[in-house]
Protein backbone atom coordinates (compact mmCIF):
# COMPACT_ATOMS: atom_id res chain seq x y z
CA UNK A 1 0.00 0.00 0.00
CA UNK A 2 1.53 3.28 -1.11
CA UNK A 3 0.99 6.30 1.12
CA UNK A 4 1.63 9.82 0.03
CA UNK A 5 1.65 13.29 1.57
CA UNK A 6 -0.07 16.21 -0.11
CA UNK A 7 1.91 19.34 0.69
CA UNK A 8 1.57 21.48 -2.43
CA UNK A 9 -0.62 21.34 -5.52
CA UNK A 10 2.58 21.89 -7.52
CA UNK A 11 3.82 18.45 -6.42
CA UNK A 12 1.10 16.48 -8.20
CA UNK A 13 0.77 15.67 -11.86
CA UNK A 14 -2.20 16.32 -14.09
CA UNK A 15 -3.05 12.59 -13.92
CA UNK A 16 -3.01 12.60 -10.12
CA UNK A 17 -5.20 15.70 -10.14
CA UNK A 18 -7.71 13.98 -12.41
CA UNK A 19 -7.64 10.88 -10.20
CA UNK A 20 -8.41 13.02 -7.15
CA UNK A 21 -11.31 14.66 -8.99
CA UNK A 22 -12.59 11.22 -9.97
CA UNK A 23 -12.46 10.22 -6.30
CA UNK A 24 -14.27 13.39 -5.26
CA UNK A 25 -17.02 12.51 -7.72
CA UNK A 26 -17.22 9.02 -6.18
CA UNK A 27 -17.54 10.47 -2.67
CA UNK A 28 -20.23 12.90 -3.71
CA UNK A 29 -22.24 9.87 -4.86
CA UNK A 30 -21.17 7.76 -1.84
CA UNK A 31 -20.49 10.19 1.00
CA UNK A 32 -20.82 7.71 3.87
CA UNK A 33 -18.71 4.59 4.22
CA UNK A 34 -16.50 2.60 6.56
CA UNK A 35 -13.36 3.03 4.47
CA UNK A 36 -11.45 4.50 7.42
CA UNK A 37 -12.80 1.99 9.93
CA UNK A 38 -10.12 1.48 12.58
CA UNK A 39 -8.07 4.44 11.35
CA UNK A 40 -7.16 7.53 13.34
CA UNK A 41 -6.63 10.90 11.66
CA UNK A 42 -4.97 13.73 13.58
CA UNK A 43 -6.03 17.28 12.80
CA UNK A 44 -3.30 19.57 14.12
CA UNK A 45 -4.33 23.21 13.81
CA UNK A 46 -1.42 25.30 15.05
CA UNK A 47 -3.41 28.22 13.69
CA UNK A 48 -7.16 28.20 14.14
CA UNK A 49 -9.36 27.75 11.06
CA UNK A 50 -12.76 26.47 12.02
CA UNK A 51 -14.01 26.26 8.44
CA UNK A 52 -11.16 24.10 7.15
CA UNK A 53 -10.99 21.96 10.27
CA UNK A 54 -14.71 21.16 10.24
CA UNK A 55 -14.51 20.26 6.57
CA UNK A 56 -11.62 17.82 7.13
CA UNK A 57 -13.20 16.35 10.25
CA UNK A 58 -16.51 15.88 8.44
CA UNK A 59 -14.63 14.09 5.66
CA UNK A 60 -13.00 11.71 8.17
CA UNK A 61 -16.21 11.10 10.08
CA UNK A 62 -18.16 10.32 6.91
CA UNK A 63 -15.46 7.77 6.04
CA UNK A 64 -15.90 6.09 9.43
CA UNK A 65 -12.53 7.19 10.84
CA UNK A 66 -11.71 8.69 14.22
CA UNK A 67 -10.28 12.16 14.81
CA UNK A 68 -7.78 13.35 17.40
CA UNK A 69 -6.00 16.69 17.54
CA UNK A 70 -6.22 20.31 18.58
CA UNK A 71 -7.82 23.37 17.06
CA UNK A 72 -5.55 26.04 18.44
CA UNK A 73 -1.82 25.99 19.25
CA UNK A 74 -2.42 27.78 22.56
CA UNK A 75 -4.07 24.63 23.90
CA UNK A 76 -1.30 22.35 22.65
CA UNK A 77 2.22 21.63 23.84
CA UNK A 78 3.53 24.06 21.22
CA UNK A 79 2.67 26.83 23.64
CA UNK A 80 5.11 25.21 26.08
CA UNK A 81 7.86 25.61 23.50
CA UNK A 82 7.78 22.15 21.96
CA UNK A 83 9.25 22.06 18.46
CA UNK A 84 7.13 21.14 15.47
CA UNK A 85 9.36 18.12 14.98
CA UNK A 86 8.63 16.77 18.45
CA UNK A 87 4.88 17.32 18.07
CA UNK A 88 4.83 15.54 14.71
CA UNK A 89 6.97 12.65 16.03
CA UNK A 90 4.69 12.22 19.03
CA UNK A 91 1.44 12.33 17.04
CA UNK A 92 2.89 9.95 14.43
CA UNK A 93 2.82 7.27 17.12
CA UNK A 94 -0.93 7.63 17.47
CA UNK A 95 -2.36 8.48 14.05
CA UNK A 96 -2.42 7.00 10.55
CA UNK A 97 -2.46 10.41 8.87
CA UNK A 98 -1.91 14.01 9.94
CA UNK A 99 -3.89 16.96 8.62
CA UNK A 100 -2.08 20.10 9.66
CA UNK A 101 -2.46 23.84 9.43
CA UNK A 102 0.39 26.07 10.54
CA UNK A 103 1.13 29.80 10.53
CA UNK A 104 4.70 29.19 9.31
CA UNK A 105 5.44 28.69 5.62
CA UNK A 106 6.95 25.33 4.74
CA UNK A 107 5.79 23.71 8.00
CA UNK A 108 3.91 20.91 6.23
CA UNK A 109 6.84 20.19 3.89
CA UNK A 110 9.15 19.89 6.88
CA UNK A 111 6.67 17.70 8.75
CA UNK A 112 6.42 15.36 5.75
CA UNK A 113 10.19 14.90 5.88
CA UNK A 114 10.35 13.85 9.52
CA UNK A 115 7.55 11.28 9.69
CA UNK A 116 6.61 8.14 7.79
CA UNK A 117 2.87 8.76 7.96
CA UNK A 118 1.27 10.96 5.28
CA UNK A 119 0.86 14.67 5.90
CA UNK A 120 -1.99 16.62 4.34
CA UNK A 121 -1.33 20.34 4.27
CA UNK A 122 -4.39 22.31 5.36
CA UNK A 123 -2.59 25.62 4.87
CA UNK A 124 0.90 26.83 5.80
CA UNK A 125 0.95 30.60 6.25
CA UNK A 126 0.69 32.41 2.93
CA UNK A 127 2.19 29.43 1.13
CA UNK A 128 0.01 26.46 0.12
CA UNK A 129 -3.50 25.15 0.69
CA UNK A 130 -3.89 22.28 -1.79
CA UNK A 131 -7.28 20.99 -0.57
CA UNK A 132 -8.77 24.41 -1.34
CA UNK A 133 -7.42 24.12 -4.88
CA UNK A 134 -8.85 20.62 -5.29
CA UNK A 135 -12.29 21.77 -4.17
CA UNK A 136 -12.06 24.74 -6.54
CA UNK A 137 -11.15 22.44 -9.41
CA UNK A 138 -13.91 20.04 -8.51
CA UNK A 139 -16.41 22.91 -8.40
CA UNK A 140 -15.31 24.06 -11.85
CA UNK A 141 -15.45 20.55 -13.28
CA UNK A 142 -18.85 19.90 -11.76
CA UNK A 143 -20.46 23.12 -12.97
CA UNK A 144 -18.86 23.27 -16.42
CA UNK A 145 -18.63 19.56 -17.21
CA UNK A 146 -14.99 20.03 -18.16
CA UNK A 147 -11.77 21.77 -17.14
CA UNK A 148 -10.39 22.44 -20.64
CA UNK A 149 -10.68 25.69 -22.57
CA UNK A 150 -12.53 27.75 -19.99
CA UNK A 151 -12.34 31.51 -19.50
CA UNK A 152 -11.51 32.06 -15.84
CA UNK A 153 -11.69 35.56 -14.40
CA UNK A 154 -9.90 36.18 -11.10
CA UNK A 155 -10.90 39.34 -9.23
CA UNK A 156 -9.63 41.26 -6.20
CA UNK A 157 -6.41 40.49 -4.38
CA UNK A 158 -4.31 38.62 -6.92
CA UNK A 159 -1.02 39.52 -5.26
CA UNK A 160 -1.35 37.91 -1.84
CA UNK A 161 -4.23 35.54 -2.55
CA UNK A 162 -2.65 32.10 -2.37
CA UNK A 163 -5.85 30.44 -3.56
CA UNK A 164 -5.71 32.19 -6.94
CA UNK A 165 -2.01 31.38 -7.34
CA UNK A 166 -2.57 27.69 -6.65
CA UNK A 167 -5.63 27.60 -8.87
CA UNK A 168 -3.64 29.20 -11.68
CA UNK A 169 -0.91 26.59 -11.26
CA UNK A 170 -3.44 23.74 -11.31
CA UNK A 171 -5.32 25.10 -14.33
CA UNK A 172 -2.15 25.50 -16.37
CA UNK A 173 -2.71 21.92 -17.53
CA UNK A 174 -6.11 22.73 -19.04
CA UNK A 175 -5.60 25.45 -21.66
CA UNK A 176 -7.55 28.21 -19.89
CA UNK A 177 -7.93 31.87 -20.83
CA UNK A 178 -7.28 33.99 -17.73
CA UNK A 179 -8.61 37.46 -16.99
CA UNK A 180 -6.83 39.07 -14.03
CA UNK A 181 -8.89 41.94 -12.60
CA UNK A 182 -7.29 43.95 -9.80
CA UNK A 183 -5.84 47.27 -8.75
CA UNK A 184 -2.23 47.92 -9.66
CA UNK A 185 -1.14 47.32 -6.05
CA UNK A 186 -2.72 43.86 -5.92
CA UNK A 187 -1.89 42.66 -9.44
CA UNK A 188 -0.92 39.06 -10.24
CA UNK A 189 2.81 38.66 -9.43
CA UNK A 190 5.25 38.57 -12.33
CA UNK A 191 6.31 34.97 -11.61
CA UNK A 192 2.77 33.73 -12.33
CA UNK A 193 2.47 35.81 -15.51
CA UNK A 194 5.75 34.19 -16.48
CA UNK A 195 4.24 30.72 -15.90
CA UNK A 196 1.39 31.66 -18.28
CA UNK A 197 3.81 32.87 -20.95
CA UNK A 198 5.96 29.77 -20.59
CA UNK A 199 2.94 27.46 -20.85
CA UNK A 200 1.45 29.40 -23.76
CA UNK A 201 -1.63 30.42 -21.75
CA UNK A 202 -3.63 33.42 -22.95
CA UNK A 203 -4.11 36.03 -20.23
CA UNK A 204 -5.33 39.61 -19.93
CA UNK A 205 -4.83 42.07 -17.10
CA UNK A 206 -7.59 44.59 -16.32
CA UNK A 207 -7.92 47.41 -13.81
CA UNK A 208 -11.68 47.65 -14.46
CA UNK A 209 -14.17 44.95 -13.56
CA UNK A 210 -16.03 45.63 -16.81
CA UNK A 211 -19.19 44.20 -18.31
CA UNK A 212 -17.17 42.88 -21.22
CA UNK A 213 -14.93 40.83 -18.92
CA UNK A 214 -17.90 39.50 -16.95
CA UNK A 215 -19.77 38.51 -20.11
CA UNK A 216 -16.80 36.59 -21.49
CA UNK A 217 -16.33 34.49 -18.33
CA UNK A 218 -17.23 30.87 -17.61
CA UNK A 219 -15.96 31.20 -14.03
CA UNK A 220 -15.54 34.34 -11.95
CA UNK A 221 -13.32 33.69 -8.94
CA UNK A 222 -13.78 36.48 -6.40
CA UNK A 223 -11.34 37.17 -3.54
CA UNK A 224 -11.25 39.48 -0.53
CA UNK A 225 -9.46 42.79 -0.79
CA UNK A 226 -8.07 43.38 2.68
CA UNK A 227 -7.26 46.80 4.04
CA UNK A 228 -4.01 45.63 5.64
CA UNK A 229 -2.60 44.74 2.22
CA UNK A 230 -2.42 48.42 1.27
CA UNK A 231 0.53 50.60 2.14
CA UNK A 232 -1.65 53.60 1.36
CA UNK A 233 -5.05 53.81 3.07
CA UNK A 234 -6.30 56.30 0.45
CA UNK A 235 -5.58 53.75 -2.22
CA UNK A 236 -7.66 51.16 -0.36
CA UNK A 237 -10.60 53.55 -0.03
CA UNK A 238 -10.35 54.21 -3.75
CA UNK A 239 -10.38 50.57 -4.88
CA UNK A 240 -12.41 48.76 -2.20
CA UNK A 241 -15.70 49.09 -4.06
CA UNK A 242 -14.33 48.78 -7.58
CA UNK A 243 -14.14 45.01 -7.31
CA UNK A 244 -17.54 44.28 -5.79
CA UNK A 245 -19.93 42.07 -7.71
CA UNK A 246 -23.62 43.07 -7.81
CA UNK A 247 -26.46 41.01 -9.21
CA UNK A 248 -27.23 43.60 -11.91
CA UNK A 249 -23.77 43.05 -13.37
CA UNK A 250 -24.70 39.45 -14.22
CA UNK A 251 -27.70 40.27 -16.45
CA UNK A 252 -25.94 39.58 -19.75
CA UNK A 253 -23.44 36.99 -18.52
CA UNK A 254 -23.07 33.51 -20.03
CA UNK A 255 -25.73 30.99 -18.93
CA UNK A 256 -23.06 28.57 -17.70
CA UNK A 257 -21.26 31.22 -15.62
CA UNK A 258 -20.61 30.35 -11.98
CA UNK A 259 -19.32 32.68 -9.26
CA UNK A 260 -16.76 31.14 -6.91
CA UNK A 261 -15.23 32.55 -3.72
CA UNK A 262 -13.03 30.76 -1.14
CA UNK A 263 -15.05 32.36 1.71
CA UNK A 264 -15.38 34.06 4.08
CA UNK A 265 -16.45 37.08 2.04
CA UNK A 266 -16.65 40.62 3.31
CA UNK A 267 -18.30 42.93 0.80
CA UNK A 268 -16.81 41.81 -2.51
CA UNK A 269 -19.96 39.89 -3.41
CA UNK A 270 -23.13 41.81 -2.66
CA UNK A 271 -25.76 39.68 -0.91
CA UNK A 272 -28.15 40.32 -3.82
CA UNK A 273 -26.01 37.85 -5.82
CA UNK A 274 -26.72 35.02 -3.35
CA UNK A 275 -30.10 34.11 -4.84
CA UNK A 276 -28.83 34.12 -8.41
CA UNK A 277 -28.41 30.51 -9.62
CA UNK A 278 -24.96 31.57 -10.89
CA UNK A 279 -23.80 32.07 -7.30
CA UNK A 280 -21.94 28.90 -6.42
CA UNK A 281 -19.81 29.78 -3.36
CA UNK A 282 -21.92 27.95 -0.79
CA UNK A 283 -22.03 24.70 -2.80
CA UNK A 284 -18.35 25.21 -3.46
CA UNK A 285 -17.70 24.89 0.27
CA UNK A 286 -19.80 21.71 0.36
CA UNK A 287 -17.61 20.23 -2.37
CA UNK A 288 -14.72 20.68 0.05
CA UNK A 289 -15.79 17.62 2.01
CA UNK A 290 -15.72 15.40 -1.11
CA UNK A 291 -12.39 16.81 -2.23
CA UNK A 292 -10.94 16.13 1.23
CA UNK A 293 -12.34 12.61 1.32
CA UNK A 294 -10.54 12.11 -1.99
CA UNK A 295 -7.27 13.53 -0.66
CA UNK A 296 -7.34 11.53 2.58
CA UNK A 297 -8.10 8.17 0.96
CA UNK A 298 -5.46 8.73 -1.72
CA UNK A 299 -2.88 9.74 0.91
CA UNK A 300 -3.60 6.48 2.73
CA UNK A 301 -3.27 4.47 -0.46
CA UNK A 302 -6.87 3.23 -0.37
CA UNK A 303 -8.45 2.04 -3.60
CA UNK A 304 -11.53 3.90 -4.83
CA UNK A 305 -14.01 2.49 -5.61
CA UNK A 306 -13.18 -0.13 -3.00
CA UNK A 307 -12.90 -3.75 -4.21
CA UNK B 1 58.82 32.83 -16.80
CA UNK B 2 56.03 35.29 -16.22
CA UNK B 3 54.05 33.04 -13.90
CA UNK B 4 57.03 32.64 -11.63
CA UNK B 5 55.72 34.65 -8.69
CA UNK B 6 52.42 32.89 -8.66
CA UNK B 7 54.00 29.48 -8.86
CA UNK B 8 56.24 30.33 -5.97
CA UNK B 9 53.26 31.29 -3.84
CA UNK B 10 51.56 28.01 -4.62
CA UNK B 11 54.71 25.94 -4.36
CA UNK B 12 55.30 27.11 -0.81
CA UNK B 13 52.83 24.43 0.23
CA UNK B 14 54.09 20.86 0.41
CA UNK B 15 50.69 19.16 0.60
CA UNK B 16 47.28 20.68 0.77
CA UNK B 17 44.73 22.85 -1.05
CA UNK B 18 45.01 26.28 -2.61
CA UNK B 19 41.80 28.05 -3.50
CA UNK B 20 42.61 30.84 -5.92
CA UNK B 21 40.66 33.49 -7.86
CA UNK B 22 38.19 34.26 -5.10
CA UNK B 23 36.66 37.74 -5.59
CA UNK B 24 38.09 39.95 -2.83
CA UNK B 25 34.70 40.81 -1.37
CA UNK B 26 33.84 37.10 -1.04
CA UNK B 27 37.06 35.97 0.61
CA UNK B 28 36.02 36.04 4.24
CA UNK B 29 32.63 34.56 3.51
CA UNK B 30 34.43 31.72 1.70
CA UNK B 31 36.64 31.20 4.76
CA UNK B 32 33.53 30.94 6.88
CA UNK B 33 31.67 28.57 4.52
CA UNK B 34 34.64 26.21 4.40
CA UNK B 35 34.86 26.17 8.19
CA UNK B 36 38.51 27.18 8.09
CA UNK B 37 38.30 29.15 11.33
CA UNK B 38 38.06 25.92 13.27
CA UNK B 39 40.84 24.03 11.54
CA UNK B 40 44.10 23.30 13.31
CA UNK B 41 46.19 23.12 10.13
CA UNK B 42 48.42 25.91 8.94
CA UNK B 43 46.34 28.38 6.93
CA UNK B 44 47.46 31.31 4.80
CA UNK B 45 44.93 33.84 3.62
CA UNK B 46 45.72 36.61 1.17
CA UNK B 47 43.41 39.32 -0.06
CA UNK B 48 43.34 42.24 -2.49
CA UNK B 49 46.04 40.60 -4.58
CA UNK B 50 46.37 41.67 -8.18
CA UNK B 51 44.30 39.68 -10.68
CA UNK B 52 44.03 40.23 -14.40
CA UNK B 53 40.65 38.56 -14.46
CA UNK B 54 39.04 39.96 -11.33
CA UNK B 55 40.93 43.19 -10.63
CA UNK B 56 41.70 42.04 -7.13
CA UNK B 57 41.37 38.57 -5.71
CA UNK B 58 41.71 36.57 -2.57
CA UNK B 59 43.51 33.27 -2.02
CA UNK B 60 43.26 30.60 0.68
CA UNK B 61 45.95 28.01 1.33
CA UNK B 62 45.37 25.18 3.74
CA UNK B 63 48.20 22.77 4.50
CA UNK B 64 47.73 18.99 4.73
CA UNK B 65 44.04 19.15 3.87
CA UNK B 66 42.04 18.06 0.87
CA UNK B 67 38.42 19.14 1.02
CA UNK B 68 35.58 17.09 -0.35
CA UNK B 69 34.34 18.59 -3.61
CA UNK B 70 30.82 18.97 -2.23
CA UNK B 71 32.26 21.20 0.51
CA UNK B 72 34.27 23.26 -1.97
CA UNK B 73 31.26 23.63 -4.26
CA UNK B 74 29.44 25.55 -1.55
CA UNK B 75 31.60 28.62 -2.15
CA UNK B 76 30.31 28.78 -5.73
CA UNK B 77 27.36 30.83 -4.41
CA UNK B 78 29.67 33.76 -3.69
CA UNK B 79 32.85 32.87 -5.60
CA UNK B 80 31.91 31.12 -8.84
CA UNK B 81 35.30 32.10 -10.31
CA UNK B 82 37.29 30.22 -7.66
CA UNK B 83 39.80 27.60 -8.79
CA UNK B 84 40.87 24.76 -6.54
CA UNK B 85 44.47 23.49 -6.72
CA UNK B 86 45.37 20.22 -5.05
CA UNK B 87 49.00 20.22 -4.00
CA UNK B 88 50.97 17.04 -3.40
CA UNK B 89 54.71 17.09 -2.83
CA UNK B 90 55.04 20.75 -3.91
CA UNK B 91 53.29 20.36 -7.23
CA UNK B 92 49.77 21.02 -8.46
CA UNK B 93 48.34 17.59 -9.21
CA UNK B 94 44.83 18.79 -9.94
CA UNK B 95 43.10 22.05 -10.86
CA UNK B 96 39.35 22.27 -10.87
CA UNK B 97 36.55 24.83 -10.80
CA UNK B 98 33.75 25.02 -8.25
CA UNK B 99 30.19 24.45 -9.41
CA UNK B 100 26.97 25.19 -7.58
CA UNK B 101 25.30 21.92 -6.49
CA UNK B 102 21.61 21.17 -7.13
CA UNK B 103 20.72 21.82 -3.50
CA UNK B 104 22.34 23.84 -0.73
CA UNK B 105 21.69 22.48 2.74
CA UNK B 106 22.48 24.50 5.84
CA UNK B 107 24.40 27.25 4.05
CA UNK B 108 22.06 30.06 3.04
CA UNK B 109 19.56 31.38 5.57
CA UNK B 110 16.04 31.96 4.21
CA UNK B 111 15.20 35.70 4.22
CA UNK B 112 11.54 34.97 4.98
CA UNK B 113 11.05 35.38 8.76
CA UNK B 114 7.85 33.29 8.53
CA UNK B 115 9.71 30.36 6.97
CA UNK B 116 9.72 27.18 9.05
CA UNK B 117 13.51 26.93 8.55
CA UNK B 118 13.97 30.11 10.62
CA UNK B 119 11.74 28.87 13.43
CA UNK B 120 12.81 25.28 14.04
CA UNK B 121 16.19 23.82 14.97
CA UNK B 122 16.72 22.52 11.42
CA UNK B 123 18.94 23.06 8.40
CA UNK B 124 17.83 25.44 5.68
CA UNK B 125 17.56 24.01 2.19
CA UNK B 126 17.60 25.75 -1.16
CA UNK B 127 17.16 24.33 -4.64
CA UNK B 128 19.41 25.90 -7.25
CA UNK B 129 17.01 27.03 -9.98
CA UNK B 130 19.57 28.81 -12.14
CA UNK B 131 23.30 28.21 -11.86
CA UNK B 132 24.58 30.98 -14.13
CA UNK B 133 22.28 33.81 -13.15
CA UNK B 134 22.29 32.53 -9.58
CA UNK B 135 18.68 31.93 -8.45
CA UNK B 136 17.94 29.88 -5.35
CA UNK B 137 14.50 28.77 -4.17
CA UNK B 138 13.72 27.86 -0.56
CA UNK B 139 12.67 24.22 -0.45
CA UNK B 140 10.25 25.00 2.39
CA UNK B 141 8.56 28.35 1.73
CA UNK B 142 9.35 28.90 -1.96
CA UNK B 143 11.09 32.23 -1.37
CA UNK B 144 13.60 33.13 -4.09
CA UNK B 145 17.10 34.41 -3.38
CA UNK B 146 19.32 35.94 -6.06
CA UNK B 147 23.10 35.53 -6.13
CA UNK B 148 23.83 39.05 -4.89
CA UNK B 149 21.50 38.62 -1.94
CA UNK B 150 22.90 35.22 -0.96
CA UNK B 151 26.19 36.62 0.36
CA UNK B 152 24.37 38.49 3.13
CA UNK B 153 22.45 35.33 4.12
CA UNK B 154 25.36 33.01 4.78
ZN1 LIG C 1 12.09 29.68 3.32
Amino acid sequence: MKTQSLVSIDDITKEEMLQLLERARYFEANPNSKLLDGKVVATLFFEPSTRTRLSFETAVNRLGGRVIGFSDASTSSTSKGETLKDTIKMVSNYADLIVMRHFLEGAARYASEITDIPIVNAGDGANQHPSQTMLDLYSILKTQGRLDNLTITMVGDLKYGRTVHSLLMALRFFKPVFNFVSSKELAMPAEYLEVCRREGIEFHEYRDFSQEVIDSSDIIYMTRVQRERFSDVMEYEKVKNLYTLHNAMLATSKPNLKILHPLPRVNEINIDVDDNPKAYYFEQARNGVFARQAIITKALGLQIPPK
Amino acid sequence: MTGNKKELAVAALKNGTVIDHIPSEALFAAVRILGIENMGKSVTIGNNLHSNRLGTKGIIKVADTEFEQCVLDRIAIIAPTAVVNIIRDYSVVEKRPVTLPDTLTGIVRCPNPKCISNNEPMASRFEVVDRNDVDLCCHYCGHHVAGGEAASLL
